[in-house]
């Protein structure tokens, strides 16, 4: 996901001592939802609990919507959002003014903006994002710059460091159909170089509508106060359809794919990447269970046999997109010094095999279960992080089935696990990526 | 007909309040500080200890003897710890900063009773087994050589190291420190450190009489009182001369830059006002350097400023990674950023922005009882009182645009910075 907002790694007001990995899903989030005569969605989240609110819009665009030969739109579309609407010329001064900030993201599959502020002046929060979903200024002046904002954090982010290329090279090797063969930063800088208003207006008009976006309003707020805000500044938006989406699908894949890269790096590093079904399979949730059998925790199995017991590797991951069309359930991991590739790659399919081959022990399916459990009460813990789900379980087709992961989770057996294993991790189904470092002279 | 042009009314923002911890000394001495609220049933359980005897013949070894913290005790192999962690969905990290060494451990509450021993064999039973460390070495090793690639990387170790020389502070690992570490080192630095007489612990969360009853237990009575008092002694700490150190990358697309001083500490009276003046600078999205040389000029995705307050030094340090072609520009507009607040009055206008900006931010930090526990953490090791978030808001809420000159004045000197440039310029 790239954010709007660089965040600043000296503040030191802000420190995520939580350190969970992904947050999945909260549980038990009461919430009301009623939905404006121009299409668009609300749910509220009461909780008393904090003098702030959050205000959280998804909007049902992202990088998959793309030209191919326009991409890294949706994002640089993202960070013009903040340039200026109709009536207000600039977002973030009115916001801070009252004691608010925000951020927004854009992934493969949506874009998503939010707002925390001290709930007294929750309005703001209304006025504000009211006016850009009506219309944005479309100051030439912010193109300009945001195009080179944008050119600067793909430098940043993507070729001014090691290993940063990757998805821009895992991505088409694993895709070759499906748009989510390119990055949410694009394929390349040229593409956001040539962003032209033209096209910005006609993506504007075309997805930030009422219809295409969920608002979620958590924290110290009443139900009836926000159908009042909402109808006082959303409701004159007009309505427009919500636009059709036909993506190509991705054939299944039918031979191993292999790519060896020689980069300035100083590690050799490998990646494979194999194709999930989308977040909407049944399937999905055994899937997850399988990154944290494998990967999550210290005395997960890829970390503790590959790492900590044979040395062959000195870290390793396992994790999956979660993208809502078919994804990809990726490994990644540095051999260490001294082990041959050949060796390192071995030591994987190995693991992959075992899964295959063996029923994972019900203690061990267990134990990524309490993890699982934990994790969902910790994350009660924040608005902001149960205002954002919200909205994506809305987007996935009904916002209460937050309520009902748990229970998908815990139903997982070692036989899906095993079903799930010998379906995902065939070489056929596999793209491997490998770096190895320049040979200076 | 609705008004769009124009903000809807604003109300003032208060209610602060936080949540103050009750204390409670263990017999051998500990003292334990309970944060209690929230309505789920966990905690957060943190030991804190300073970090006493810093060698610069073998200046590692605090930091690994932290890193290797669940690698291993008198009764559970790392592999075994791990298990058991993670079997009762609980997270245990140990933390370090070149002040403390700490553990956290994050549980629900009805697997506290199974965990605090664990807990305890960290604490006091650690091996550092030699294959254990010959693992930490060869991976941290690798991590190392990928971060000296990075050049944001290498501007903060290059401007650390400089600003506090051969202190704790300024330390930074070198790929030979790993080399040297010795397991007889590090189980001296760990029974030394690692004390009761020189641990604190924070319990935050929903606490029940029956677990501080249960840590009284294990971390006061069974845990026996040390007669040895460590000495911290204070780093010498000189002020660096101004300097610029840059270090040319070849295929460099953007350079990183990093600039800054020596500053106050948390504890000084003048570091709200401080505070509020690095604000307004670098330390909010509309910040001037922000409003500048991202969302004017487009050098940068981002560049900010803030201020480390550490136990016995503070500094003031400004970062961003901008275009090759503009590593000079930018370096001549943060300077003219600088001056300007030294020269020139801020509007109103800007000050009531700032002002409510970091008020909002402020109540927005006490987001959960852990954030109040954080909080108190902060006052507790700058020697502060309770009464200190009460006279920052006063301070934010009265700052004048004489006030923000001053300051200025007193603590921001772009000729006398630290600059670092890792790219090209």
């Amino acid at each position: 996901m790239l954010h709007k907002n660089w965040l600043s790694s000296i503040s030191e007001a802000k420190k995520n001592y939580l350190c969970l990995h992904s947050i999945k899903f909260t549980c038990m989030i009461h919430f009301s939802r009623f939905t404006l005569a121009n299409g668009l969605r609300f749910l509220v989240h009461e909780d008393a609990a904090t003098p702030m609110a959050v205000l959280n819009i998804l909007y049902d665009v992202g990088a998959r919507d793309e030209d191919p030969e326009k991409t890294g739109f949706a994002h640089l579309f993202e960070h013009l959002m903040f340039g200026g609407s109709v009536h207000i010329p600039q977002f973030d001064t009115p916001l801070q003014r009252v004691g608010g900030e925000n951020n927004a993201f854009t992934s493969n599959d949506i874009t998503n903006y939010y707002i925390s502020l001290p709930a007294v002046n929750l309005e703001t929060a209304f006025w504000l994002e009211s006016d850009r979903m009506l219309s944005l200024a479309f100051s030439e002046k912010s193109l300009e710059t945001q195009r080179q904002v944008v050119s600067e954090e793909f430098k940043q982010r993507y070729l001014n460091q090691p290993y940063g290329d990757v998805w821009l090279k895992l991505r088409p090797l694993a895709y070759q159909v499906h748009p989510y063969q390119w990055a949410t930063i694009g394929k390349e800088l040229a593409h956001i170089e040539d962003a032209s208003m033209t096209d910005v207006k006609a993506f504007f008009h075309k997805h930030y509508l009422p219809t295409n976006a969920i608002v979620v309003v958590a924290g110290n707020v009443k139900v009836e106060e926000v159908k009042l805000l909402a109808e006082k500044w959303f409701g004159p938006i007009p309505f427009a359809p919500k636009p059709d989406r036909l993506l190509p699908a991705e054939p299944e894949q039918i031979s191993a794919r292999r790519q060896i890269v020689q980069a300035d790096v100083p590690l050799k590093s490998l990646y494979i990447a194999f194709h999930i079904p989308g977040r909407l399979d049944p399937a999905y949730y055994t899937i997850d269970l399988i990154t944290d059998l494998f990967s999550r925790g210290q005395s997960s199995r890829l970390y503790r046999h590959l790492v900590k017991d044979l040395g062959i590797f000195t870290e390793i991951h396992a994790y999956q997109l979660g993208s809502l069309d078919p994804g990809l359930f990726v490994i990644e991991g540095k051999p260490a010094p001294q082990v041959p590739l050949e060796d390192a790659e071995a030591a994987i399919w190995q693991e992959l095999e075992s899964l295959k081959s063996e029923l994972v022990p019900d203690e061990e399916l267990q134990k990524v279960k309490n993890k699982i459990e934990s994790t969902l009460i910790f994350s009660q813990m924040n608005i902001m992080e149960k205002a954002m789900s919200l909205a994506f379980y809305e987007l996935l087709g009904d916002g209460s089935q937050i309520n009902q992961e748990a229970g998908h989770y815990l139903a997982v057996s070692n036989a899906s696990i095993q079903e799930q294993a010998r379906q995902i991790f065939r070489k056929e189904n596999s793209s491997t990526l490998i770096y190895l470092p320049l040979q200076h002279a | 007909m609705l008004n769009r042009n124009d903000a809807p009314a604003f109300r003032p923002i208060d209610g602060l309040h936080i949540i103050q911890p009750e204390k409670h000394q263990l017999p051998n001495g500990i003292s334990l500080f309970v944060i209690n609220g929230g309505n789920e049933d966990l905690v957060r359980m943190e030991w804190i200890f300073d970090n006493a005897g810093f060698d610069l013949q073998k200046p590692l070894l605090n930091l690994a003897v932290s890193g290797m913290l669940l690698e291993g005790n008198r009764v559970y192999t790392a592999a075994q710890l791990a298990e058991k962690i993670d079997f009762y969905g609980a997270f245990l990290q140990p933390e370090f900063s070149a002040d403390h060494t700490s553990l956290a451990l994050y549980s629900l509450n009805r697997h506290l009773p199974q965990l605090l021993p664990l807990v305890k064999e960290v604490l006091t039973g650690s091996v550092f087994p030699q294959k254990e460390l010959d693992t930490y070495i060869r991976n941290h090793k690798q991590k190392l050589q990928v971060s000296l690639r990075k050049n944001d990387f290498v501007a903060r170790r290059t401007f650390n190291s400089y600003l506090f020389g051969r202190s704790p502070y300024g330390y930074v690992p070198l790929m030979e420190d790993y080399d040297q570490l010795a397991r007889e080192d590090l189980l001296n630095t760990y029974h030394r450190n690692l004390i009761s007489s020189n641990c604190t612990i924070l319990l935050s969360g929903k606490v029940n009489d029956h677990m501080i009853e249960r840590i009284r237990q294990i971390f006061g009575d069974e845990w026996p009182a040390t007669t040895t008092t460590l000495e911290i002694e204070k780093p010498d700490l000189s002020v660096p001369t101004a300097t610029l150190l840059y270090e040319e990358r070849a295929g460099a697309l953007q350079s990183a830059i990093r600039l800054g001083n020596q500053a106050i500490q948390r504890n000084h009276p003048d570091f709200p006002a401080l505070q509020f003046v690095n604000t307004l600078l670098g330390g909010y999205f509309g910040s001037r350097l922000m409003t500048n040389i991202r969302e004017d000029k487009g050098y940068t995705y981002g560049i900010g400023s803030g201020i480390a307050s550490l136990k016995y030094a503070a500094f003031f340090t400004i970062a961003t990674e901008v275009g090759v072609d503009v590593t000079a520009a930018t370096l001549a507009e943060i300077e003219k950023e600088i001056n300007a607040l030294r020269t020139e009055p801020v509007k109103s206008d800007e000050l009531e922005l700032v002002r409510n900006y970091m008020l909002g931010s402020l109540l927005g930090s006490l987001e959960n009882i852990f954030s109040h526990a954080d909080k108190f953490k902060q006052l507790y090791f700058s020697g502060l009182d309770a009464g200190y978030y009460q006279r920052y808001s006063a301070v934010i809420k009265a700052m004048t645009a004489e006030d923000v000159h001053n300051i200025a004045n007193k603590y921001l000197n772009y000729d006398r910075m630290v600059k670092v440039v890792i790219g090209k310029l």
